[in-house]
């Protein structure tokens, strides 16, 4: 995934510093409590919410039981629309592909259409190598790109920053990229909408070339979809005369039809409105109305290595509305950069060390980056249940095991680092194996309760740190229970 | 080795391992959703559709066939536009009471040219009353995409209530794949600060839908 996350230390580590920043911690607790009310009005409305749910979820896995064949008619349809389908195994190659492609244009520059896959591939910076600058021109990427930062939301990139703060980058880089910000610009909202349409109107004006993603693509018919807010999706996608969209193999859907699902569930879920304001779709090319020229860059990038893994697969149902996100209290107090990933959130520790794998110090460290609350499935429009592939994935990171790497099955080692945890747990299953011991040591624990400390010494105490231990009762359960109840009780509690 | 050939194996590779299931599409997923949300006479459909529209800032008229023309010409110079935009195939009435400066939708115009018109003047392919959108799909008495998206100021007609549903789901099954679709619901908005939503970025500001009937 994209190169500006390389060297991101451990979930651990980079929320502490973000949990004392107390500018980020009010900008996202504003930001997620402001949206999770008008969500959750939003999707009241539809009286048949948990049919839609499932069916989304239905239709994505059914899509993925057969993605070989989805994918071949889809390519079929997209070809005799008018359009070019390109194959990408990884982000190398598409970042090729799409540099390729803009130089046969004899293009120097591309607008851009908010789009997780290029973020994902890090196509900016490709570009950028190759002398290519890529605009964006969604309004929260356009404060990412101007702020030098990076993205900490999916449907939000710039959630951490305010409206001072957006006022201050404005001002301050706007005339760096092109038109300046206009003389005494305010923080309203309105008028830092104002100053992003001025700067960014002369470049979609100019344009010869647009590089945008899509939500979902349609097999049966070939038709993209892309939806969106400010009408900079409609820019990109109707003003160039070239247009490449980027999109993972994990969006299409089998028919035209699927769409009443997923236009019902994604703007609801994701910006809670009945509907976004614009959604544009398009079925290769348009004689005399839009982009001449159309080309689709099918990517993988670790897709069908999650796809390989039978509980991790469904994080590939995800339509990217970023509910979960939203509703998660580890999110809103640790941020999207902690995550290290262009996936932030719930989803994001699912999906990074999936796509990614669990090599890193960043991605072994994301299955734990949850309480295992469960309000992101609950929210989840397709009904990932993340707190199950949470689990699992902690399991792949301390106790290794058979994975799929590039289209290789590989067999991964058990990290360091979890030794302590792994001689725990098998000390606890010799002793519920062994009752005797069990017992033994029970009443020993009970009898020495008053010395017992507080916290755990050696590898036990950052466990303990943020922790009460669980007090030891004056009498093991099973010696209270045959106390009770004469004996009678052993042949249960055994049986 | 391709790169298609090498990620449809890697895909075959991956579901070596799960059971066959032949179901065919038609009967793999439960569509056990609504087709349509609460039941409506259709006054009532055409009255949601107008108060789902003005919930996300468009500006809602009704009108019969006869009071249009001077609707449309009341409007245009309430805006103060000198110029409109007008797709080839535009019903020639709706313009007949006003004197702005026509523009063709052509080929040839340059993005810089339509941005120097004020308003543009469509009917639509239909709309949708549960979540207040119209869906323009590029008839000649559309146009092309841009001419509804470079101007200010968008006046749609829509021909009420033949051209209303009730839900997405009654939408798409009227709807051609094959053309270019645009769903409009409201001006352009974003909700990039803050998570609240802010009407006015790069379409059109101000929406004005027109029902007529």
């Amino acid at each position: 995934m994209s190169g500006t996350f390389v060297g991101m230390p451990a979930f651990p580590e980079a929320a502490r510093d973000a949990v004392h920043d107390t500018t980020l911690r009010g900008n996202l607790r504003h930001a997620t409590h402001t949206i999770r009310a008008k969500r959750a009005s939003a999707v009241a409305e539809l009286s048949d919410w948990a049919e839609l749910r499932e069916a989304g979820k239905r239709i994505k896995d059914h899509t993925l039981r057969h993605l070989d064949r989805y994918l071949e008619q889809l390519e079929e349809s997209v070809t005799a629309a008018g359009g070019t389908v390109h194959w990408a195994t990884d982000a190398d190659e598409a970042n090729r592909i799409v540099a390729g492609l803009v130089k046969a244009t004899g293009e120097s520059e591309v607008v851009k259409v908010k789009s997780m896959a290029t973020q994902e591939i890090g196509l900016n910076e490709a570009l950028e190598a190759e002398g290519i600058r890529a605009y964006e021109t969604d309004l929260a990427e356009l404060i990412v790109q101007l702020g030098k930062d990076r993205p900490s939301h999916i449907l939000v990139p710039a959630i951490h920053r305010n409206r001072g703060e957006i006022r201050e980058i404005f001002a301050r880089e706007m005339s760096e990229w092109g038109r300046p910000a206009p003389e005494g610009l305010t923080d309203t909202p309105a008028e830092l909408a104002e100053a992003a349409r001025r700067h960014l109107r002369e470049k979609f004006l100019r344009a010869k070339v647009g590089v945008s993603g899509a939500n979902f693509m349609v097999a049966e018919t070939g038709t993209l979809v892309v939806v969106e807010s400010e009408g900079n999706g409609r820019m990109c996608l109707t003003l160039p005369e070239t247009l490449i969209s980027v999109v993972g193999i994990e969006k299409v859907v089998p028919a035209w039809r699927d769409l009443e699902v997923f236009l019902q569930t994604l703007p609801r879920s994701s910006t809670a409105e009945r509907m976004n304001p614009y959604t544009s779709t398009w079925t290769g090319t348009t004689d005399e109305d839009g982009p001449r020229t159309f080309h689709l860059v099918l990517l993988d990038n670790g897709r069908t290595d999650t796809l390989a893994d039978e509980v991790g697969r469904q994080a590939l149902r995800c339509i990217r509305c970023s509910a979960c996100l939203n509703v998660c209290p580890v999110y809103e107090r640790a941020g999207g950069h902690a995550y290290g990933s262009v996936y932030p959130g719930p989803i994001g520790a699912i999906l990074s060390p999936q796509l990614r794998g669990t090599g890193s110090e960043i991605d072994a460290s994301l299955p734990y980056a949850s309480s295992l609350c469960g309000a992101c499935y609950d929210v989840c429009p397709v009904a990932i249940d993340i707190p199950e592939v949470l689990v699992h994935l902690r399991e792949r990171v301390v106790e290794g095991g058979r994975v799929t790497r590039a289209g290789n099955k590989v067999v991964l080692q058990p990290a360091k680092g979890h030794a302590a945890e792994r001689a725990a747990m098998r000390a606890a299953r010799w002793a519920f194996t062994h009752p005797g011991v069990l017992r033994t040591g029970q009443r020993l624990a009970s009898r020495t309760r008053r010395l017992h400390p507080r916290s755990l010494p050696g590898p036990g105490r950052a466990w303990s740190g943020t922790r009460d231990l669980p007090p030891v009762p004056a009498e093991p359960f099973r010696d209270w229970w045959q106390r009770m109840r004469g004996g009678d009780g052993e042949k249960g509690a055994a049986g | 080795m391709s790169s298609r050939e090498r990620i449809l194996g890697r895909v075959r590779r991956a579901l070596a391992g799960v059971p066959e299931d032949g179901t065919p599409y038609e009967r793999a997923v439960a569509r056990g959703y609504l087709r349509e949300h609460g039941r409506r006479t259709t006054g009532q459909t055409v009255d949601l559709l107008a108060e789902n529209l003005a919930d996300y800032r468009a500006i809602v008229h009704r009108s019969d066939a006869a009071g249009l023309a001077g609707l449309v010409a009341r409007l245009l110079a309430a805006r103060g536009a000198s110029s409109v935009l007008v797709p080839p195939g535009l019903d020639e009435d709706w313009l007949a009471s006003t004197e702005v400066t026509r523009v063709a939708d052509r080929a040839e115009s340059t993005p810089g040219e339509l941005d120097r018109v004020d308003s543009v003047v469509t009917a639509c392919a239909l709309a949708v009353a549960e979540t207040g959108t119209i869906v323009l799909d590029g008839s000649p008495d559309q146009g092309r995409r841009r001419i509804t998206l470079v101007p200010d100021h968008h006046i749609c007609v829509v021909r009420v209530p033949d051209q209303v549903v009730a839900s997405v789901p009654q939408a798409l099954e009227r709807l051609d794949p094959a053309r270019p679709l645009t769903w409009i619901s409201g001006p352009s908005a974003t909700s990039d600060i803050e998570l609240d939503r802010v009407e006015g970025v790069h379409g059109p500001r101000t929406l004005e839908v027109v029902l007529v009937g």
